[in-house]
């Protein structure tokens, strides 16, 4: 599994990455490398900065200092878009859809960059049988088909999370970033969207923000776990378990 | 808020396809038919000036409705348009060459698109407050630049030129306003077409999803600056063509084409047609237009009824007139309209005693120091007479209260029609 057996550079490498919101410092010393085909789970207790993590290697904020590299290119500095054009695509905390936009219309817009129809305005967007199919095939994954029609604001919350992971996996990334998708669901719609999750990412790069740790355990290859936002472990399930300063710092507490 | 922008037709069914063809033809059998129907010079005139607002409300639409860019400018690319029309007009005389006056409105076009595709990129940096406030700084800038750049403008006066001067297309002169009114139709029907594909396109589909979260577009690939800036320049263009028209249809091109108060018309026009809805815009020009030439004859006031009906559309409507109109669609689907119709029928007469009350004090205080009489649907009213204040605030107090009980009667009704709809499916 690991990038150094197969020889090739790891999906995602942080390293000594700072951010700093003023003079407050909420990412320190922020090494962290996710190989190829891995799925890396990412945990904390709350503010620990994850999705401040998440923010730094999308390209969302830009890190004080310290290089991101996606692939072995350094993508640090670069805008979002373009870091997403070189495969590497992230869900939000809070769902972060096209309100206004049927279901359809949200997997659709996530579909158009990736299948080279970019910003054209000679084409008619409904007579592409590739992103037809390609949104159809989505839309039925993340069992939304029978919504299709209806704008995502008026989604039920569950519903908004799975439009928020198919819109992530639309584009069809390679290296995909979902940060807590299983939030506020019920128990069933975990295990639903868990399967789901694991399904859409098969043979991709997965890096996941979770707080249910039987999720963690289960679905993880690796875990980092993320202390006032320094890594203070990072290893195969069975070593974090066992790690003293992860039990200490995270484990012993109550799981949030 | 649905359909028209949002809804996702992928395979139409055939009665769909067939309707919304029907739509169009029926829309362009209309413009053919309407001046045997009314052929009146004043019609004529009046649905010249339509046919050229609703090109330049549906140019501004693609920025507000679709885009989501609010601009206090639009004007300019409008304005731009009929001086470049102007321009080649009488380059085309002085010249020789052989283009005829039909073609004049691409050059307008383009004249919006030049100054939208030179400016544009600084504009749409940013959206929101950011780019508003840019198109008013612009807006004013280039208002006030035509005045000073006499040679490009003509000051005060303007540029005139004489559309009959150009090249006869099929035998036709366009001397007559007939003739005009067909090639504004014809400009019109294109451009509706042009702009109608284009939100059909995947530059189109980006642009609404820019506009309903800019953020989460620049991770699906998408440079929002990028889609935003292109929406600007096709609203440009299409604004230029408007303006090409006018100066087609004036015969002259003035600094007045690209002001502050063009501006707000467009946005005015739009927004009380409804953005959401492609044909919005279209209601709105129609209404503002025509509204426009039969209120400035009847009140000096005009503006002040335009600022209530803004008013009134924004608090109550913000969906405009069209989007009033959609609404009633589950219902008509679930076929439980009629649960709603009476109670629209009772509202009627008080809803119109409150306008009626409304109009008269507004005449009333208009009125009063030059003592013209007012003349609400062939009533005379005295402007100093007690009577009339009594008979306007007994109108206005009378007709709010019974008015609002009727309208919370309809409100009511929406409600247990709309359940019902939803309860058969018929509510997204
Ligand atoms: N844009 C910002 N400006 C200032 N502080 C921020 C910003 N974003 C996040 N933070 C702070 O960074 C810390 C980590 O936040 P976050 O990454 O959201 O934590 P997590 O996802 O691990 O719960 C929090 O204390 C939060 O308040
Ligand atoms: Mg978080």
């Amino acid at each position: 599994m690991s990038g150094a057996v197969s020889g090739k550079s790891p999906a995602i490498e942080v390293h000594a990455v700072e951010k700093r919101f003023g003079n407050v410092g909420i990412i320190r010393d922020l090494n962290l490398s996710v190989a190829q085909g891995e799925r890396h789970a990412i945990i904390g207790p709350n503010g620990a900065g994850k999705s401040t993590t998440f923010n730094l290697i999308s390209g969302h904020i830009k890190p004080t200092s310290g290089e991101v590299r996606l692939n072995g290119d350094l993508i640090s500095g670069l805008q979002p878009f373009e870091i997403n054009r070189r495969g590497l695509s992230r869900s939000f905390q809070v769902t972060n859809v096209f309100a206004r936009m049927s279901v359809w219309e949200n997997v659709r817009c996530a579909v158009l960059w990736a299948t080279g129809h970019r910003y054209a305005f000679w084409k008619n967007v409904d007579s592409l049988p590739e992103v037809r199919e390609r949104t159809a095939q989505i839309l039925d994954d993340i069992h939304l088909t029978h919504r299709r029609d209806v704008p995502a604001g008026l989604l039920t919350y569950a519903e908004q999370r799975e439009l928020e992971i198919g819109i992530t996996i639309a584009s069809g990334a390679t290296v995909v970033m979902l940060d807590e998708p299983t939030a506020g669901m019920s128990h069933a719609e975990t295990d639903r969207a868990v399967s789901l999750i694991r399904r859409l990412t098969e043979g991709k790069t997965l890096v996941i923000v979770e707080h249910d740790m039987s999720v963690v355990f289960g679905l993880a290859d690796r875990i980092s776990v993320l202390v006032y936002g320094h890594i203070i472990a990072s290893g195969t399930p069975e070593e974090i378990r066992r790690d003293p300063k992860v039990k200490e710092a995270y484990l012993g507490e109550e799981a949030h | 808020m649905t359909a028209a922008t949002t809804s996702s037709v992928t395979a139409k069914p055939a009665g769909e396809n067939l309707r919304f063809y029907g739509i169009w033809l029926i829309g362009i059998a209309a413009l053919i038919v309407l001046p045997q129907v009314f052929s009146s010079g004043g019609s004529l005139t009046s649905f010249s000036l339509i046919g050229i607002a609703i090109v330049f409300a549906l140019s501004y639409n693609i920025l507000l409705g679709q885009t989501g860019l609010l601009s206090f400018g639009h004007a300019v690319h409008y304005g731009l348009g009929g001086f470049a029309a102007c321009h080649m007009m009488n380059a085309v005389v002085s010249r020789g060459w052989p283009i005829p006056l039909p073609f004049i409105p691409l050059f307008g076009g383009i004249g919006g698109l030049v100054f939208a595709m030179i400016i544009g990129w600084v504009m749409t940096k940013r959206a929101g407050t950011v780019f508003a406030m840019i198109s008013l700084g612009i807006g004013e800038l280039v208002a006030s630049s035509s005045l000073i750049l006499r040679s490009v403008f003509g000051g005060e006066s303007g540029i005139t030129t004489d559309r009959t001067a150009l090249p006869k297309m099929l035998g036709w002169s366009f001397g007559p306003q007939l003739q005009v009114y067909y090639l504004i139709s014809f400009w019109l029907v294109l451009s509706a077409i042009a702009m109608y594909a284009l939100t059909r396109t995947p530059l189109g589909r980006i642009s609404n999803a820019v506009r309903d979260n800019p953020e989460r577009v620049q991770f699906i690939g998408y440079d929002p600056h990028v889609v935003r800036y292109l929406a600007y320049c096709f609203a440009g263009f299409f604004a230029g063509v408007a303006g090409g028209l006018t100066a087609i249809n004036f015969e002259i091109a003035n600094s007045a084409l690209l002001g502050a108060i063009q501006s707000g018309l467009v946005l005015f026009s739009t927004f009380i047609g409804g953005t959401a809805f492609f044909f919005g815009p279209i209601l709105g020009a129609i209404l503002v237009t025509y509204l426009q030439l039969g209120l400035t004859n009847l009140t000096t006031a005009w503006q002040l009824y335009f600022g209530i009906i803004f008013i009134g559309i924004v608090m109550y409507a913000p969906g405009g007139i069209a989007g009033l109109l959609m609404m009633h669609r589950p219902l008509i689907r679930a076929g439980t309209l009629w649960t709603v119709i009476p109670s629209y029928l009772v509202a009627i007469v008080p809803t119109v005693a409150l306008a009626c009350g409304v109009i008269l004090t507004i005449e009333t205080v208009a009125r009063y120091s030059g003592g013209d009489p007012i003349n609400l649907f062939g009533i005379p009213f005295n402007p100093t007479s007690p009577m009339t204040w009594l008979t306007a605030a007994v109108l206005v107090v009378g007709g709010a209260f019974v008015a609002r009980l009727t309208w919370r009667r309809i409100a009511e009704a929406w409600d247990r029609a709309a359940t019902v709809a939803r309860d058969r499916g018929y509510l997204a």
